[in-house]
């Protein structure tokens, strides 16, 4: 343990904090407004809808966060006459878009599902009951079916949260400079690695501990009176 | 009890020290990702300038070798934790790294270039000078560095994590150009070659070969070559400090394969040009 590494590592790293949080809440911003989408269109009876959403849903979950990203990233670069043709290379270009767009799409992936479950969750009865004061399909959604699915969503979407914190430590392999990207960084330039990953991990432990208290929160918050 | 702990720490001392004694089989980590001097070939086995000169080496030294592939990232504390012998990987001989490993003489150095795409605009970049040793400026190498610098200012620039040509850029470029750091050269060319990157850096017997091939015919070096203050005293075996005998042995063998031209020999056919160090 060299003393004189750690106290270069934890201001180097906290700097690349924001980076980090840039990256979870950005893509759980998006990532959920696609999840919502996905998981109506998994629920839909209509096979255009819901073959899609499956498809979707499958080919995210079932591959590896590490080879959605490398193919966004050089896998776009390869097609970078096409992409600058349709105006998408300007984006494209930049690690930050691809990062954001790979975690994105992967937590719509998982989100969907949670968020899935928590619809089917919602007893039939409520939704008579709500029918039966007059309420259409909109309002029916918004004052029962979402709220319900969202509570009983909460704690596996917690879960996501906290596996999304993690996940964004991929994006350093495509150049980004996240807490990960830093440390790698720190450790190459010392040749030892031992530093700063203990700085890295402490850092990524105490963001998931504030995080995991403010889901405990909102939980508790609406919970049911049945605890 | 304590005669337990006392055993329990003298087999630790052993078996934390490393030391590769005689009689051993001296293994030989490299990266397998840096053609031309180490590199995995079409049928998955290594190839390149350091493949054929360690087993010169060896015979020399009449030592039995073995070489193994490992990841360039963390090469060093691998080194330290006992998992191989020796690195042979490209490795340049420098001041930082003398302070954790030794090493054995130089066999081989490469002067550092920037390479562009050929439609670039940095294409038409010229320099009065061609080379430019950075341990003592003259007027003209100093004229020619600002300049080059000046070319570079509010580029991106690409290059591997881990290397002196990073340690260059931190020191020359670090407030005027964005640096862009990979895992490996390969990913670099790739991003260069979608100019998501616009200059990459790196050493010239790297791109020399690569300039002949598909993949690197649309990239060309511009400016100055670069060599000696931050990029060290050439390319050298890495060895844990309580192998010197073994560095040494390395070291004898090592000059008398550049005395009787065997490593002149071997550097022309891979790099395309002489590389060994005199």
């Amino acid at each position: 343990m060299d003393i004189d590494i750690i106290k270069e590592s934890i201001p180097a790293i906290a700097q690349a904090l924001p980076v980090t949080l840039a990256l979870v809440s950005i893509s759980l911003f998006f990532g959920f407004f696609l999840a919502v989408i996905v998981a109506l269109g998994r629920l839909s009876q209509h096979s255009l809808l819901n073959k899609p959403a499956y498809l979707f849903v499958y080919i995210f979950r079932s591959t590896p966060l590490l080879i959605q990203m490398f193919l966004i990233y050089y896998g776009s670069g390869q097609f970078r006459d096409e992409l600058d043709a349709v105006g998408l290379w300007y984006f494209f270009k930049e690690p930050w878009f691809c990062a954001i767009l790979s975690l994105t799409l992967n937590t719509g992936a998982y989100t969907s599902e949670i968020i899935r479950g928590g619809i089917l969750s919602v007893s039939v009865g409520l939704l008579e009951a709500g029918k039966a004061c007059g309420m259409n399909a909109l309002q029916l959604f918004k004052r029962i079916t979402f709220p319900l699915a969202m509570r009983q969503a909460l704690p596996g979407y917690g879960n996501e949260v906290i596996l999304m914190v993690k996940s964004t430590s991929l994006a350093s392999t495509i150049t980004i400079m996240d807490m990960t990207g830093v440390y790698k960084e720190i450790a190459s330039e010392y040749f030892s690695p031992f530093e700063p990953i203990i700085i890295a991990g402490s850092f990524y432990l105490l963001l998931n501990y504030i995080i995991t208290i403010l889901i405990g929160k909102a939980e508790k918050k609406y919970a049911l009176v049945t605890r | 009890m304590k005669k337990t702990l006392a055993s329990a720490a003298i087999a630790a001392t052993i078996l934390l020290s490393n030391t590769v004694f005689a009689g051993d089989v001296v293994r030989i980590a490299t990266e397998g990702a840096y053609p031309p001097w180490n590199a995995l070939n079409s049928a998955g086995q290594l190839e390149g300038f350091e493949i054929d000169l360690y087993k010169d080496l060896c015979e020399r030294a009449k030592l039995e070798c073995s070489m193994e592939q490992t990841a360039w990232d963390g090469i060093i504390p691998s080194l330290q934790a006992g998992k191989f012998d020796v690195i042979m990987a490209g490795m340049s001989i420098t001041d930082k790294r003398k302070k954790k490993i030794t090493f054995s003489r130089s066999y081989a150095s490469s002067p550092a270039v920037f390479v562009v795409n050929k439609d670039s605009e940095l294409a038409s970049f010229i320099v009065a000078a061609d080379k430019i040793s950075l341990a003592e400026l003259d007027a003209g190498e100093k004229t020619a560095l600002d300049a080059t610098l000046a070319a570079l200012k509010g580029k991106n620039i690409g290059v591997q994590k881990g290397t002196i040509h990073l340690n260059f850029l931190k020191e020359y470029l670090k407030d005027d150009a964005t640096i862009r750091t990979y895992a490996t050269q390969e990913q670099l060319d790739l991003d260069l070659q979608s100019g998501r990157v616009d200059v990459a850096f790196a050493a010239m017997s790297y791109w020399h070969p690569l300039f002949q091939k598909e993949e690197g015919e649309d990239f060309m070096a511009i400016g100055p070559g670069f060599s000696e203050g931050p990029f060290g005293e050439g390319v050298g075996l890495g060895l844990r400090k309580d192998d010197q005998v073994l560095a040494d042995k390395f070291s004898v063998a090592i000059n008398a394969a550049i005395e009787d031209g065997t490593v002149s020999k071997i550097a022309t056919k891979w790099f395309g040009f002489d590389a060994s160090t005199k």
